[in-house]
């Protein structure tokens, strides 16, 4: 059983093989999503695709039934366009040309859960757009890399504030990444900006999704009506990636990515 | 999907326990216009109006409440004219 400690679970090895199944799957859905991510799909055909390969592989979407402002959390996928920053509600909305367009999924598999996130860009785009995507996949893997025994959490958190910094860009605030297992939101918080806390040290077992969300302006939002999309206020665009990690003793190891056959074997 | 920012754990542990009130009266409401300090004005099933201040537990998950929303009210015995939410319904 995993270790318990203020709410914060520490996985065995074996635990972590686990999730790294549930995060191959993620990781698969979001493949298959970016293929049909095209002008003309719209929002809720993104969403039903990544319903049927998640239930497919015999696995529970995660975001389903969690709950809200107004309503728990009906679908597979958040996809979050342009101005939206993340839990963006599919609908009948179609993809067009020149947006950008984020999709986070989880799924679970025997109770583990896998999150991750990623920002596809729908054409062209202005060089700045693509520069706000880029830099927001190196603050995470910047993040990720600081994902080491002995640092701490604020570590993290600065090593993605960083990128941020240089590059000029809004970092939300009111959302952060988080601890995952067998809760999709465990203990500790992962702010992507320096809290003034140390943070907990980081050690073997922990698992976190790290997931930058930066801006083109400033670092406020707001939730629409519906209760779930988190847009900008400034209606700058935003764009947002997330992986689920380990932490483990060789360095971090990223669970929301393609399984090498050998551990996908290993694990069943 | 990224989680809302709360309080840190730090913080959490300081907090005071939740308050039970033995002697409230519950009832229910509907908001009709937030005011300054966190109060919101409430008018009750019965026509009353009450001013409620919000639960620390509210507080501490970021349940939004909004004028419209209808909500559970403790009414302390002492004062009818105050209140505490307590819960915001569906």
């Amino acid at each position: 059983m995993a270790v318990t400690e203020r709410r914060v679970t520490l996985k065995s090895a074996a635990q972590i093989e686990r999730m790294a199944v549930a995060g191959g799957l993620v990781s698969d859905v979001l493949d298959r999503v970016g293929e049909a991510i095209r002008p003309g799909v719209t929002t809720l055909e993104l969403d039903a695709l990544a319903e049927g390969l998640v239930r497919a592989a015999g696995a529970t979407p995660s975001f389903i039934g969690v709950p809200g402002h107004r309503e728990p959390y009906r679908h597979t996928l958040c996809i979050s366009i342009d101005d939206e920053v993340v839990h963006g509600v599919p609908g009948a909305r179609r993809i067009a040309e020149g947006q950008i367009v984020s999709v986070d999924a989880g799924a679970i598999i025997e109770g583990w859960h896998g999150d991750a996130a990623r920002t596809w860009i729908v054409g062209d785009v202005p060089e700045p757009v693509r520069a706000l995507v880029e830099a927001t996949r190196r603050a995470m893997y910047a993040g990720i890399a600081a994902a080491r025994p002995g640092n701490h959490i604020s570590d993290i958190s600065a090593a993605v504030e960083d990128v941020a910094i240089a590059g000029g860009y809004g970092v939300v605030r009111q959302f952060v990444g988080h601890g995952i297992g067998t809760e999709m939101h465990e203990e500790p918080q992962v702010s992507n900006f320096r809290s003034g806390h140390r943070g907990r040290r980081l050690e073997p077992g922990l698992c976190l999704a790290i997931e930058p969300m930066f801006t083109l302006g400033s670092h406020e939002v707001d939730v629409r009506p519906d209760g779930w999309t988190v847009a900008t206020r400034d209606g700058r665009l935003a764009a947002h990636w997330e992986h689920s990690i380990a932490v483990t003793v060789d360095g971090p190891r990223i669970l929301t990515q393609q399984l090498p056959t050998a551990t996908a074997e290993t694990a069943a | 999907m990224p989680k809302a920012h709360s309080l840190t754990s730090q913080n959490v542990r300081g907090l005071s326990p939740p308050v039970a009130k033995k002697d409230a009266i519950e009832v229910e409401g509907t908001v009709i216009e937030p005011l300054p300090n966190a109060m919101f004005a409430i008018e009750l099933e019965n026509k009353h109006r009450v001013l409620a201040h919000i639960s620390g537990k509210l507080r501490m998950n970021f349940i939004r409440i909004l004028p419209g929303d209808r909500v559970r009210v403790e009414l302390s015995p002492y004062d009818l004219s105050r209140g505490r939410i307590t819960y915001r319904l569906k």
